[in-house]
């Protein structure tokens, strides 16, 4: 079963989309897609952890509540994010993400992220047994 | 988009009547052209916010809307206090981002010759792109006066002009804001934001009058061909952004409590009249006087910069427009006057001639609307009608409107070669990504002069002068 990310399109802004074995490795594989909206995810080393926590009354909510936590700790702490461990239950959701400070000459990055809205958000079983996790973020 | 679901009640207004859900039809104001290239998604959205409880005469949409996220971009929506709605999804996550226009006293001939320089001064004073930071720190104290003050608080301090102030919606401070019901996330995220340009979309530029279609108007506001603005595009930056975040997720979990059946989660809402709504809008009031005070930092900032160039600029303020906001305001409404609540998301306030929100040297004329177009395509000035106080409450459009996504335009386009053919146009281009200036391209956006032709005739604006390029900073 296939573990990636993508975009797709939104005529003002842009989708993320992660897709995995499970709901976890879904929403992980969506916090790179939302790394790879501002720079390469290659370029960004895991040099340190962040722990976050979320909670929410669903799953498509939960995933939203994610990327906005990581948004915020990038704007804030003023990192990139790299590689993710999520592990979710009882609505809540615990993470840790790897990451460094942004280095403009070295990550390039091309736009900051306001937020994850609800728009195109699906979180979602596949009839194949994987997971699917998206929704579009406005830039 | 399937033109046959209309009922086309003038050249440039499209009617699809009330049905199933919706409460009042959609209106929308475009050419045909316009009409065709748009996207279905705009009339799905906009009968979704017409379905919406409250809402009053029509849910209408600009010539430049597209796709959103709940309302459509170019959306606007008026509701009334006691039935209707305040929408988080309806301002967006770019609370009060807009435009202001300040004008120089220069002339086109004036900065060619110190063009370059002008460039490298303004990239240096004013941080703009991913990760960069303002000199200024708010002690909580200071926070919460910003809140509440917006411009007004940014001049107390020494950064601009009384002046200033009378040239700005609202005079240059929201009323209504409430700081405690801003969070300390949103708060943090602000931190050190304060007069910071932010990226994507938004960016400072120099432009000068290319063309003016109405000579007294533009007297009026000062400005004549061949004369030199700066334009400023940002918004209430991290602190608007976290605002939006959070109370659209609140507005989502409390909007089925409240009886209220979303059509979309995006247009997440919540009654007037609850104490959530009144919550968000003291909120979102403070967000608007962010984005204020920080397009008031920023001026400072732009003035210093000029000062170093070319010592004998004055830089007054034409006006400061915002663009994403939800505003209570007093409109007529078949025949009796009603204060309402209108959201517009991604459509600027148009007030016509004789308004009293006006600065009194603007009444004849109307208010000054002013539209960003693209790094290459220039940018308008229109002045609010009085057909536009009836057609969409003093609404009109904001910009071009994406023509195509972001991964596309860097598909067909390297951020260099856009530097280089707008260098060769005279355009000067300061960026700290050249990825971002890609995504950007000016054939990334649609025609914004068929925009806002579309606005003149339909009767929301009527176009004053078109501005171009010379210098542009890019986030």
């Amino acid at each position: 079963m296939a573990v990636r990310w993508e975009h797709f399109r939104h005529e003002a802004d842009i989708g993320v989309r992660g897709l995995g074995p499970t709901r976890e490795a879904a929403f992980e594989q969506a916090a790179l897609a939302l790394t790879a909206v501002i720079a390469d995810p290659e370029r960004v080393a895991p040099q340190r952890a962040v722990r976050i926590a979320c909670s929410a009354p669903d799953d498509a909510l939960l995933f939203c509540d994610w990327l906005n936590a990581l948004i915020y700790e990038m704007a804030t702490r003023h990192m990139l994010f790299a590689r993710f461990e999520v592990r979710i239950g009882d609505g809540r959701l615990d993470a840790d993400a790897w990451g460094e400070p942004v280095d403009v000459r070295k990550h390039r990055p091309a736009v900051e992220i306001k937020g994850a809205t609800y728009a195109e958000l699906d979180v979602r079983r596949l009839p194949d047994g994987s997971w699917l996790a998206q929704c579009v973020v406005d830039v | 988009m399937d033109l046959s679901v209309f009922e086309r009640r003038s050249d440039h207004e499209w009617v699809s009547p009330a049905r199933g859900r919706m409460r009042v039809p959609v209106v929308i104001y475009a050419s045909r052209e316009l009409m065709q290239a748009m996207d279905a998604k705009v009339l799905e959205q906009a009968a979704n916010v017409a379905a919406l409880p409250g809402i009053v005469q029509a849910s209408y949409a600009m010539p430049d809307a597209h796709w959103g996220y709940g309302f459509p971009i170019g959306g606007v929506a008026a509701f009334d206090p006691d039935e209707g709605v305040v929408s988080a999804g309806g301002v967006g996550f770019d609370i009060s981002c807009g435009v202001r226009t300040l004008l120089t006293g220069l002339r086109r001939e004036d900065i060619v010759r110190v063009q370059a320089r002008l460039a490298d001064t303004l990239y240096a004073r004013i941080p703009a792109g991913v990760g960069s930071t303002g000199e200024l720190r708010l002690s909580a104290a200071e926070m919460d006066a910003m809140l509440k003050g917006g411009a007004h608080w940014a001049v107390g301090r020494g950064y601009g002009d009384e002046a200033d102030l009378a040239r700005t919606e609202e005079r240059g401070t929201m009323r209504g804001a409430d700081p405690k019901a801003v969070s300390e996330q949103a708060r943090k995220r602000q931190r050190d934001e304060m007069g910071t340009l932010g990226s994507g979309n938004h960016y400072l530029e120099v432009q000068h009058v290319a063309e003016v279609f109405d000579a007294r108007i533009a007297a009026d506001y000062g400005i004549a061909a061949g004369d030199v603005v700066v334009s400023i595009h940002c918004g209430s930056r991290g602190l608007g952004h976290q605002i939006g975040t959070e109370f659209l997720k609140e507005m989502a979990i409390a909007a089925r409590a409240a009886g209220i059946d979303l059509p979309d989660r995006e247009l997440a809402c919540a009654p007037l009249a609850s104490a959530l709504g009144r919550r968000y809008l003291g909120a979102m009031r403070a967000a608007i006087n962010c984005a204020l005070a920080n397009r008031q930092i920023l001026t400072h900032l732009t003035r210093a910069a000029f000062r170093e160039v070319l010592p004998e600029a004055r830089l007054p303020l034409l006006y400061d427009v915002s663009h994403n906001t939800c505003k209570e305001e007093t409109h007529e409404v078949a025949g009796r006057r009603r204060r309402l609540f209108v959201h517009r998301k991604g459509a600027t306030r148009a007030f016509g001639p004789g308004h009293a929100e006006l600065p009194p040297e603007f009444r004849e004329a109307g208010q000054p609307v002013l539209i960003g177009g693209s790094m290459g395509t220039g940018s308008y000035i229109l002045a609010g009608l009085a057909t536009g106080m009836e057609r969409a409450f003093g609404s009109a459009c904001h910009g071009a409107g994406r023509a195509m996504s972001r991964h596309e335009a860097t598909r067909r386009w390297q951020g260099r070669a856009i530097v280089d053919e707008l260098a060769s146009r005279g355009i000067l281009v300061r960026s700290p990504s050249l990825r971002g200036v890609a995504e950007e391209a000016p054939l990334a956006y649609k025609d914004v002069s068929a925009v806002v032709d579309a606005a003149d005739a339909a009767g929301l604006a009527r176009k004053v002068a078109r501005l171009e390029p010379l210098v542009c900073v890019k986030g």
